[in-house]
């Protein structure tokens, strides 16, 4: 294998249309790896880490796209040079043709929209401070998809728009809904009267899907960014969207989700809740479930749906263990026992979905289980590779993995759906799951799979299809990530089945 | 003070990913896509500098409200 290398000079291009086309061009024959990056200097650093850093790559700047590509070959290295080339001048082109004038600056933008009122910002985080910055002066709203935002820069930027009475959501924020409008990675959800404050974009996801398949719906979703509820940054984006979503009149009901925050940032969380004169649902995931004057806390992000839904509805929330029992029953019950004792693998897309996973398996089986939670978009799987999200290989990758572990007995699963997300992501993952148990079946052993889907009918991919897709590959789909974790434990030990069917039965 | 965007439809100015963009407008949100370069040629210390001189809004807008 040989290590190419190419920069493309004053080539700047956006990092999705990047990862597409490296999607694309890894899969051409005699190709093992291309990474196309801009030379900022943190692409620099990954560059480095990964052992890709060249003389030529280290020449490159930000607006410089350095080209890297591992092939067998030099034939085969110049001709995905060349394909990236041509995908580049085609990707142009087509934005060109579009014979939409794109102003180079956020002043000749708001030339165009003079009454623009949000700036959605996803540059390199090096980049965001100054330009958010700038939005803020100018009175705008900001929705901070960036991560790498340095954390000075994040309070900097909140404290500027509060004082402004402006929103910054995020950092590092995947989601938010504003009037009924998805922004970023988002389902297509109906509008309706239950205000989100979120620090997580997949926790809002979740709750949005939950509440549409109650009929319900959001009347506004706030991201707040995953460092909203650290010490340092003290709550301040989350306690100023709650005071927002109070005032607002087309908000009758509060749902706040998190990770836990930190302990004096959850005490000035409580005493502004108190001081809310709307009811609110909380679930911080971990905590335990309790009611405290005019809040409901509760354990898991579809129980805050849940709970949000039925206060509305003025009917008294009955926390079962499972969303549809009938559901978990008609795929724990035809597995039998060939699972039991064996290790559930969760590979998961989203990351709070991962954390609440991890959360309930340990609630379930105790702290020293066997069974492994894997985020598969943290860093450490998307080192210049798509989120799982966008391109599923990585999870594919895992899933083979796992059918060669004998330890394994049931996969774990998410799938969200939304804009943004890819556009048909459980086929392949249906198609993972089949060629797995096809190997797992020739050592002699049974491998199963649990879902739970994050999506709604409006979606673009269709989530009666996702489903259908799915369970054809003999994957059970659930209707919670809290069903789909519950069932993987039941599988693999019996005794909960027990304790679990029968409550519900 | 409270962001009135909660109360009027959004309408987005997008840094960044295009697809972002393309996904609000099939929402039927006005959005216009800024064809974003990394400032002063790439050169991070000319770019800091470039932002302190040139960040003054064009139009003096005093509150979120004016702008309507």
């Amino acid at each position: 294998m040989k290590l190419y290398t190419e920069v493309l000079a004053s080539c700047y291009q956006d990092s999705v249309i990047l990862m597409r086309i490296s999607g694309q061009v890894r899969q051409h024959p005699g190709v093992r790896e291309v990474a196309l990056f801009m030379g900022t200097p943190a692409n620099q650093a990954l560059l480095q880490q990964a052992g890709l850093a060249t003389d030529a790559a280290r020449g490159a700047g930000p607006n410089d796209l350095i080209v890297t590509v591992q092939a067998e070959g030099d034939e085969q290295a110049v001709a995905a040079v060349a394909a990236i080339r041509e995908m580049l001048q085609a990707t142009r082109k087509a934005v060109e043709s579009a014979a939409e004038f794109r102003p180079r600056t956020l002043d000749s933008a708001l030339r165009q929209l003079p009454d623009a009122n949000l700036v959605s910002i996803s540059l390199p985080g090096a980049y965001v401070r100054a330009e958010a910055m700038s939005a803020l002066r100018r009175n705008l709203n900001l929705f901070i998809f960036s991560d790498n935002v340095p954390l000075e820069d994040e309070i900097a930027l909140k404290q500027e728009a509060i004082a402004r009475g402006l929103f910054c959501m995020g950092p590092d924020q995947g989601t938010a809904y504003l009037g009924g409008v998805g922004i970023g990675f988002a389902n297509l959800v109906g509008r309706g009267r239950i205000g989100c404050v979120s620090a997580s974009g997949t926790g809002l996801q979740t709750v949005a899907c939950r509440l549409d398949a109650l009929g319900e719906g959001i009347s506004h979703g706030i991201g707040v960014g995953g460092r909203d509820l650290s010490q340092a940054v003290g709550g301040a984006m989350t306690l100023f969207a709650l005071d927002a979503l109070a005032a607002d009149p087309g908000t009758e009901a509060i749902v706040l989700v998190s990770k836990p925050p930190h302990p004096s940032v959850l005490a000035r969380i409580e005493a502004k809740l108190d001081a809310l004169r709307k009811p609110a649902i909380v679930c911080c995931i971990g905590t335990p479930s309790r009611v405290t004057g005019r809040t409901v806390w509760v354990e898991t992000l579809a129980q805050a749906a849940d709970a949000a839904a039925a206060l509305l509805a003025g009917r008294p929330l009955v926390p079962g263990v499972l969303s549809d029992a009938g559901a978990v029953r008609a795929v724990v019950a035809p597995a039998g026992g060939a699972a039991a004792d064996r290790a559930i693998l969760g590979l998961y897309t989203g990351g709070t979905l991962a954390y609440e996973a991890g959360h309930l398996l340990r609630s379930a089986c105790g702290a020293d289980h066997p069974h492994r939670i894997l985020d598969l978009g943290d860093d450490e799987y998307t080192v210049g590779r798509p989120h799982p999200m966008i391109d599923p290989a990585v999870r594919t990758d895992k899933i083979l993995e796992a059918a060669r572990d004998p330890r394994v007995g049931v996969l774990l699963v998410d799938l969200v759906l939304g804009q943004g997300a890819h556009e048909n992501p459980a086929e392949p993952l249906a198609d993972a799951v089949r060629q797995a148990r096809e190997i797992a079946s020739r050592q002699g052993r049974r491998l199963a799979c649990v879902a739970s889907i994050v999506g709604t009918a409006r979606d673009p991919q269709d989530l009666a299809a996702q489903r259908a897709t799915l369970q054809a590959a003999g994957i059970g789909v659930l209707a919670t990530n809290p069903d789909a974790v519950r069932c993987a434990a039941m599988l693999v030990r019996p005794t909960l089945r027990r304790q679990w069917l029968t409550e519900e039965a | 003070m409270q962001p009135t965007v909660l109360q009027d439809p959004p309408r987005v100015i997008n840094l960044g990913l295009a697809s972002f963009a393309a996904d609000l407008r099939a929402q039927g949100v006005a959005v216009v896509d800024v064809d974003w370069r990394p400032p002063a040629g790439g050169n991070p210390r000319l770019a800091a500098l470039l932002a302190q001189l040139e960040d003054e809004p064009e139009t003096p807008q005093t509150t979120e409200g004016s702008r309507k």
